[in-house]
């Protein structure tokens, strides 16, 4: 997993953008993991932390658009644990902004391949990529 | 954090002892705690360039020996121990097992309840002399910043807030208006003479009677 992009993507928004992103032959960097998760509420601090211990040099968590959350607050939960890993990684001497929330809409795919590709060249100025 | 790192730097193979009770509703010490703070030692360490090995569990009452024995067989694993339990939780463990050095990854701070989502208030001193008869069930001597017992300084902010810290209640205005809701403003009248500190003498031991 080393270098690589880890994207926890919400199977009712960022999933299905990712999905179509492909099929609209999108081009995003191939060092992308995605994983789909039922809402981003679901992600934990742990989940994040354990990604950066396999070697991930970022974290998204990909969630849908403000109020459209099917779980209601989902997404809102999803921003405050992901500024809460961002804290736990600079505790421990990781540099800030490698963990990121966003909101993507279900046919916002090219805000999808905006976002990875903007981590992607973060990483890659910070030389963690592959 | 840096204090941690300071103690655990001399040891590779570490146990993250967690405890099920107090400090895991106090979410500082529970088992998600314990994977949290373990995964930033594996981080932290790896930044380093370093390897460490952490093994994690957690008991349901680190304070109770036959409950922190449970850990035996991976205390018997690794260097060090690194506890998230309170100080009495890492004492039973330094007792327990001696010859591992135990190290506190909590500064355990007071005896209280929880507010609401994420606040904890002192309520209780265990001064062992308990005076909450007289104050319609509020301590004055933990929730008054100065401890008084005989009604409140002359600092009380508007509003019924503390002189010393302005988000904090001044306790004797939440006792006057707990003793007038009940009709016992009559206490408010009587002289305290100054408390029994020596009630429990410490360091405190209590054996109970069977009857």
């Amino acid at each position: 997993m080393r270098g690589e992009i880890v994207a926890f993507c919400c199977e009712r928004s960022a999933y299905p953008a990712a999905d179509l992103a492909g099929k609209g032959k999108l081009c995003y960097p191939d060092n992308l993991r995605v994983i789909r998760i039922p809402c981003a509420g679901r992600v934990d601090a742990i989940h994040i932390l354990k990604a950066f211990e396999k070697g991930a040099a970022a974290v998204l968590v990909l969630g849908c658009e403000d109020g459209a959350c099917h779980h209601i607050t989902g997404n809102i939960r999803a921003r405050e644990r992901v500024r809460y890993c961002d804290m736990l990684l600079k505790e421990v001497g990781l540099d800030g902004g490698r963990v990121g929330m966003f909101n993507v809409a279900p046919n916002e795919t090219h805000k999808f391949v905006r976002i990875v590709n903007e981590m992607n060249e973060k990483i890659k100025e910070s030389g963690e990529t592959k | 954090m840096e204090e941690i790192k300071q103690m655990i730097a001399p040891y590779n193979k570490l146990l993250l002892a967690g405890c099920g009770t107090c400090v895991t509703v106090c979410w500082a010490g529970g088992e998600k705690e314990v994977g949290i703070l373990a995964s930033q030692l594996r981080l932290a360490r790896s930044a380093e360039g370093k390897e460490i090995s952490i093994l994690e569990a957690t008991v349901e009452r680190q304070c109770e020996k036959e409950m922190a024995a449970e850990l035996k067989d991976k205390v018997g694993e690794v260097e060090a121990v690194l506890s998230l339990a309170c100080g009495a939780g890492v004492q039973t463990m330094a007792e327990l097992f001696e010859e591992k050095p135990i190290f506190p990854a909590l500064n355990t701070a007071f005896i209280g309840m929880p507010e609401k989502e994420g606040l904890w208030v002192e309520m209780c001193g265990a001064c062992g002399d308990c005076f909450l008869d007289r104050t319609g069930g509020i301590c004055p001597m933990v929730r008054c910043a100065k401890g008084l017992l005989n009604g409140p300084c002359g600092g009380t902010r508007r509003g019924g807030k503390c002189e010393i810290d302005p988000e904090k209640d001044c306790a004797w205005v939440l006792i006057y208006r707990r003793l007038e809701k009940q009709g016992r403003l009559d206490l408010m009248r009587k002289y305290y003479p100054p408390k029994n500190f020596r009630a429990v003498k410490s360091p405190g031991r209590i054996q109970a009677v069977k009857a």
